[in-house]
């Protein structure tokens, strides 16, 4: 599947300074370890020992992957899938 | 002023000053701090007591370059002692009542959205905004309006009437996303990364939070410079429950009170309860839930401070507690029978938890216990409907007497 992964702002020193990312993969974890093998800086960033930091929201198309089956949660053809900060809010 | 940087609650990275609120390296949330080492105690609470009659009296515990100010200004609002509350939930405890809804726009939020407001000012922003469950969106509206700022309020689209009601009077933008708060929230977080504005609950969050300490500060100086053994507050994000026990802290550290952090009880609904359920389940994060209760105040599916309010829960020796909407309604009535204090949902998640902790015999007796209103009753009409009966009379004596017989009968 080719999927978009959206880069924060704040992120996007990493990636060369590029918004969004395509790369392919069938669900949220493979999309990120494509993001990662490109732009290798990124992985310490947003995981740890091998999960999402407990700061990191990913959202696919909208929906807070905590609500489907985390990393492992399928992607679909054109999917968004987003990186933010889970530290707004309240 | 003593404000010195923002840093990584995580990671411990420090950025300067700035609009930004998540640490880059780990995702962190960053936190103000401040350098008080030329700070004299005695000379600090002189300055409080001769200061405004609201927050800005503690401006050197706020993050801004030079002083604040404010038309605005929220803060002092009053410190009930609360005996036939105690009495009737069974307490032998010195009760205390916060009643926040005593600020401008009747709720906590005028505190931190004051903060805020001002150090976009100083940031030089012209535009402010926030995602809101409605008290924020009250207060941004209002203190933008005051400021001369235009504004933008991001509320999930079904909130009560009252709420959305006073919130556009002010002339803001306001903006009914149809989906939950934490939707409203994500939307939020995408926008700051687009819109040159300040955001108050996201680029300006570090900032904005800060203005939670000014409840601490006040329930200190209306203690008489003393700490309370133990307050109970709600949690919808954990930012006001984290912030209050920085501010008790602050002041320990600096010598402006003695005696050690009080007991934290956090309160939420049992239909948005990540936080409590994190405390009961022992973890460090909390799973985000999807909100279903009549405390939308408090509908934060997605704590931000969830793990920190956690943290500090059992740090603290106290607990976080659910109620069930039943349990909210009966506790708006019990505190406004006892008190004459009408909150709304949010303070009845409150109050429905403390007397919960009374059930369980929690509360030692002789205890001194703060327990904080963060909202107005007008704000949520809904929750008292058909909680009592009207008696609908004739203008005669007769239908007054047929009406009362059997009160004068028992009389």
């Amino acid at each position: 599947m080719s999927v978009t992964v959206k880069i924060p702002t704040q992120l996007r020193a990493a990636t060369g300074g590029q918004s969004e990312v395509e790369v392919s993969g069938g669900t949220v974890g493979e999309a990120l370890d494509a993001v990662f093998d490109a732009h290798s800086e990124l992985r310490e960033r947003i995981t740890e020992d091998g999960t999402l930091r407990r700061f990191v929201n990913v959202y696919v198309s909208g929906e807070d992957i905590r609500f489907q089956q985390g990393l492992d949660t399928q992607v679909n053809e054109g999917d968004e899938v987003t990186i933010l900060p889970a530290v707004a809010g309240g | 002023m003593a404000v010195e940087n923002l840093k990584c609650k995580e990671c411990k990275a420090e950025y300067e000053l700035g609009a930004s609120y998540f640490c880059e390296q780990c995702f962190g949330p960053l936190e103000v701090t401040y350098d008080h080492s030329r700070l004299d105690a005695v000379e600090a609470k002189r300055r409080i007591q001769a200061g405004s009659q609201g927050i800005w009296r503690y401006a050197d515990f706020l993050p801004f370059a030079g002083r604040p100010g404010d038309p605005l200004e929220p803060g002092l609002t009053p410190l009930l002692r609360a005996d036939r509350l105690a009495e009737r939930i069974g307490l032998d405890a010195e009760v205390w009542v916060k009643n926040d809804a005593a600020n401008p726009t009747h709720s906590f939020k005028d505190r931190v959205v004051a903060v805020a407001v001002a150090k976009a000012q100083e940031l030089g922003f012209d535009t402010v905004a926030c995602a809101s469950t409605g008290n924020l969106a009250n207060a941004v509206a209002a203190h933008a309006a005051a400021a001369g700022l235009d504004s933008y309020v991001f509320v999930p689209a079904n909130l009560e009437e009252q709420k959305l009601l006073a919130t556009g009077v002010y002339g803001t933008n306001l903006v009914g996303v149809r989906g939950n708060y934490d939707d409203v929230n994500r939307l939020c977080t995408q926008l700051a990364e687009t819109h040159p504005w300040a955001f108050v609950n996201v680029n300006l969050r570090p900032y904005y939070a800060e203005g939670s300490k000014t409840l601490a500060y006040e329930t200190v100086e209306q203690l008489g410079w003393t700490l309370p053994d133990r307050v109970v507050s709600p949690i919808a994000s954990g930012s006001l429950f984290t912030k209050l026990g920085r501010g008790f802290q602050e002041w320990l550290d600096l010598g402006l009170v003695a005696g050690e952090q009080p007991t934290f009880n956090g309160a939420q609904a049992e239909g948005c309860s990540p936080v409590a359920t994190a405390f009961a389940e022992g973890w460090d994060i909390c799973k985000p839930q999807r909100p279903d209760t009549i405390a939308k105040s408090l509908a934060i599916g997605d704590p931000a401070d969830g793990p920190y309010a956690v943290e500090h829960a059992r740090r603290t020796g106290g607990g976080i507690d659910s109620v069930s909407d039943d349990e909210i309604r009966s506790a708006i009535k019990l505190l406004a029978e006892t008190t004459g204090i009408f909150t709304e949902t949010a303070g009845g998640v409150t109050v429905g938890v403390l007397r919960k902790l009374a059930e369980r015999g929690e509360i030692a007796s002789g205890e001194k216990v703060v327990v904080y209103i963060t909202g107005e009753g007008l704000k949520t009409l809904d929750a008292t409907r058909d909680t009592f009966r009207m008696h609908e009379i004739d203008p005669t004596l007769d239908s007054f007497d047929a009406e009362f017989a059997a009160v004068e009968a028992t009389a």
